[in-house]
């Protein structure tokens, strides 16, 4: 019963880790109604800029353009506090941009008063989430704008583009190498219940503190979509490109916003995901893992990513474990997208995707 | 109009001459193509090799003016371990250069196997040191294939060997956890002979491409219990090995990679996890060799090599700097026969199949301690077939065994009888390598 109990657990929290990934999925498409194949490229990109800045192995441009960019996005932010606090003295359109070059200008003198140390991780991660900003705008301006009001399945292949182009971009200005993540995070194995099985049941404190920040991100957008402003816009936006825009709903912010927030879940997701295997290519591959899992559990739901996550997670586990010997093993892969298929046979929308009825 | 005819007419008059010395030029050019993957799943492993090979093409065209005064030209064309992205780098390749392709490398069993058929039609050699078919190594079929140092069967053959000698195996059960392609299959039928013969109970368990989830894989190990783990992987499946198996409490010293499972990028990801983690060497790590101080000399002191400094020396990368001595010594023994000019593919085979390295002639290349003598025959494409235990001991690789060699009683009827099979699938009429010259 002991090595059954740890294989549902090991795979409950191998089943986490994907969701961390298909989060990602489900808010771009839940907002804005695009199926983004790029999502894993954003984790390794992510995770990579994280991991590099840290190392203090990259050239001074490197940390004088991150810091920059931070120092950009930092002055972005405090611009829009001063709009909102005090909009009758908030400077101008031009003075708006003159100022945030001006922070531009600030962290990148910053960082070439640090010389190229690596940074620790409290500057670190702040300014990956900024190059993610940045990433999200340029995606945005080159890519999506030219492409409003085309068929989903444009927008699906520009995705594809972006993907290829995050992937080899990424690796050009990071490099291409194993590079080890540690922010501390726990990664020991703890063995439970020594005194009832043999062995005790094996869990390994990352899968915990993975489980733990996936409960975190899903509460705090359960609380973004349904009680903000900006996630009931972007919902509107989902439904209809045109319709959110006849009444006021800008288009190109809440792009930026939704991609802006999807950049931040894939650093969330390549945190732990690079402290875990390592920061390499393969995490970009891993996010597939999050395909049958967006399948089972809907492409709109984010509940439906974390309990399909689970599913799957579990499921492939037990099957590579129970069933393997008998199929020749290395079948965790395909399983997934078996079990996530017979689930489509019954659910079409998945298990908990919102079940399309239109009127002909 | 009549001024600018003239000006035309004088300046092509005075090109001429240069483009009839860069003619010339590319005319006493070797060309050799350079199969890598230095993006993607696999670039922590490729990128040091490729540099290797890069590096010491480099320092030959810098110091010695190339190879008797050919100077070589090396091409990159990125795989990606891909298998149809070798064959298209290899076709695209295949015929640069006065003389097309001297020989080539694939870094890849896959596309070794892809290769085996189309090397013979085009005449160009395959060098798979330490890798590829293990019974390419019978030339007498296998006539443009070099498994050159060691294939996977004598690999496997000299780990059972290693583990043989700390115990009766009687009993005991061996893993084999490796990469489910051409290449992690390769072991298998020996370790499966071995079993029958030394009665241990063998489990292979295969893991799917790139290899970074292996859970399932490691509670199945951690509930089977079994006496030693071998290790067949490549790139990030490596590193994640170690690290489920530290999750999962199995000793590191209970390890065994192969030689393409023991190098930096392997265990440093692991960190402290990898401690005692054991793999096979065909050739030691560092930079105390002679070769290095030309390296360093004609490359680093003057900005111009393809690695960071302090990774030179790095076991990829010293293979590297092996696979692309060999190449160049093939063409050395190919140009003694038929002149000091750019080799063609079919010259660089007979190259390769008299290759005879001895211990003198190691040590005038700068590679002293850095790769065993070896002496390549039409019958024998291996050369030597021989290998250490190394073991991490957190910081660096340490030896913990002499050189062990392969049992050639053993596999060469192995070897022979696959072959044969192959020559009889594909057609092929086995050379008679006793009167081979």
């Amino acid at each position: 019963m002991g090595p059954f109990i740890e294989v549902v657990l090991g795979g409950l929290l191998a089943g986490v880790l994907y969701s961390l990934v298909a989060l990602g999925f489900v808010l771009i498409f839940k907002a804005s109604g695009v199926f983004n194949f790029a999502q894993g490229a954003m984790v390794l990109f992510a995770a990579l800029s994280l991991v590099r800045l840290m190392s203090g192995e990259l050239s001074a441009v490197h940390y004088w353009g991150a810091a920059a960019v931070l120092g950009v996005a930092v002055g972005y932010v405090l611009l829009l506090f001063w709009r909102r606090a005090r909009p009758a003295a908030a400077p101008g359109r031009g003075a708006s941009w003159g100022l945030i070059g001006v922070f531009g200008l600030i962290g990148a003198a910053l960082a070439a008063l640090h010389g190229t140390a690596g940074w620790s991780g409290w500057v670190a991660i702040p300014a990956t989430a900024a190059i993610m900003g940045l990433l999200a705008v340029a995606i945005e301006r080159l890519v999506l704008r030219p492409l409003v009001n085309q068929e989903p399945i444009i927008l699906f292949m520009a995705t594809i583009g972006i993907t290829f182009f995050i992937d080899g971009f990424g690796q050009t200005i990071w490099g291409s190498e194993i590079y080890t993540l540690d922010l501390g995070i726990p990664k020991d194995p703890m063995f439970l219940l020594e005194s009832v099985f043999e062995g005790g049941i094996l869990v390994n404190k990352l899968d915990i503190f993975a489980a733990a920040i996936a409960g975190v991100l899903v509460a705090v957008l359960a609380v973004f979509f349904q009680k903000t402003r900006i996630g009931r816009a972007l919902r509107a936006v989902a439904d209809d490109h045109q319709a959110a825009q006849s009444v006021g709903i800008p288009l190109n912010q809440i792009w930026i916003i939704v991609w802006t927030v999807a950049g931040f879940v894939a650093l969330v997701a390549g945190i732990v995901w690079g402290s875990a295997l390592g920061v390499q290519f393969s995490i970009a591959l891993v996010a597939l893992k999050a395909l049958p899992v967006l399948i089972l559990g809907g492409f709109t739901s984010v509940p439906g990513a974390i309990i399909g996550g689970l599913i799957i997670g579990m499921g492939e586990k037990l099957a590579e474990v129970y069933l393997g010997p008998v199929l020749g093993g290395g079948i965790e892969n395909w399983f997934a997208y078996m079990l996530a298929l017979i689930v489509l046979l019954f659910r079409p929308q998945g298990l908990f995707g919102e079940r399309i009825i239109e009127r002909i | 109009m009549k001024l600018s005819r003239i000006s035309a007419i004088a300046a092509v008059a005075m090109t001429m001459p240069l483009a009839v010395v860069g003619e010339a030029a590319a005319q006493n050019e070797q060309f050799i193509p350079s199969l890598v993957y230095r993006t993607g799943a696999y670039a922590p492993n490729g990128i040091p090799f490729a540099n290797g090979v890069n590096d010491y093409m480099a320092m030959l065209n810098d110091r010695d003016g190339g190879v008797n005064g050919v100077k070589i030209v090396l091409e990159e064309c990125e795989t990606g371990y891909a298998t149809d992205r070798g064959v298209e780098c290899y076709e695209r390749l295949k015929g640069k250069g006065p003389t097309g392709a001297a020989a080539v490398s694939p870094l890849s069993t896959g596309i070794t196997f892809a290769l085996t058929e189309k090397a013979p039609a085009d005449k160009i050699p395959l060098l798979t040191m330490g890798y590829g078919r293990s019974e390419s190594a019978d030339g007498s079929v296998f006539s443009w294939n070099f498994p050159l140092l060691g294939t996977y069967w004598s690999a496997a053959d000299i780990l059972i060997q290693h583990v043989a000698k700390k115990g009766s195996l009687k009993g005991k059960k061996i893993v084999l956890v490796y990469h489910d392609s051409p290449y992690g299959k390769e072991p298998i039928p020996v370790l499966q002979d071995h079993a029958k013969k030394h009665g241990y109970t063998f489990e292979p368990i295969p893991v799917t491409h790139p290899g970074v989830e292996q859970k399932a894989v490691w509670l199945k190990i951690r509930q089977g219990r079994p006496d030693y783990v071998f290790l067949w992987g490549w790139g990030v499946m490596n590193s994640t090995s170690i690290k489920e198996a530290a999750a999962v409490n199995y000793p590191r010293d209970k390890m065994y990679g192969v030689w393409w499972s023991g190098a930096e990028p392997d265990v440093l990801p692991a960190g402290d996890g990898a401690k005692g983690y054991n793999a096979l060497a065909l050739h030691p790590a560092g930079t105390v060799y002679e070769v290095h101080k030309d390296v360093f000399k004609h490359l680093y002191d003057k900005g111009k090599g393809m690695a960071k400094r302090d990774e030179v020396g790095h076991v990829l990368y010293n293979r590297g700097l092996i696979n692309a001595m060999l190449t160049i010594e093939a063409i050395k023994t190919a140009q003694a026969k038929f002149g000091k000019k750019p080799m063609t593919g079919d010259q660089v085979r007979w190259g390769f199949e008299n290759l005879n390295l001895t211990a003198a002639h190691i040590k005038a290349l700068g590679f002293d301690g850095l790769v065993s003598p070896l002496k390549v025959s039409c019958a024998d494409h291996e050369g030597a077939r021989k290998a250490r235990i190394q073991q991490w001991d957190g910081k660096q690789w340490v030896y913990t065994t002499e050189w062990i060699e392969a049992d050639t009683k053993y596999l060469r009827p192995k070897m022979e009888a696959a072959a044969k099979a192959y020559a009889a699938e594909k057609k092929i009429e086995a050379r008679n390598c006793a009167k081979q010259s």
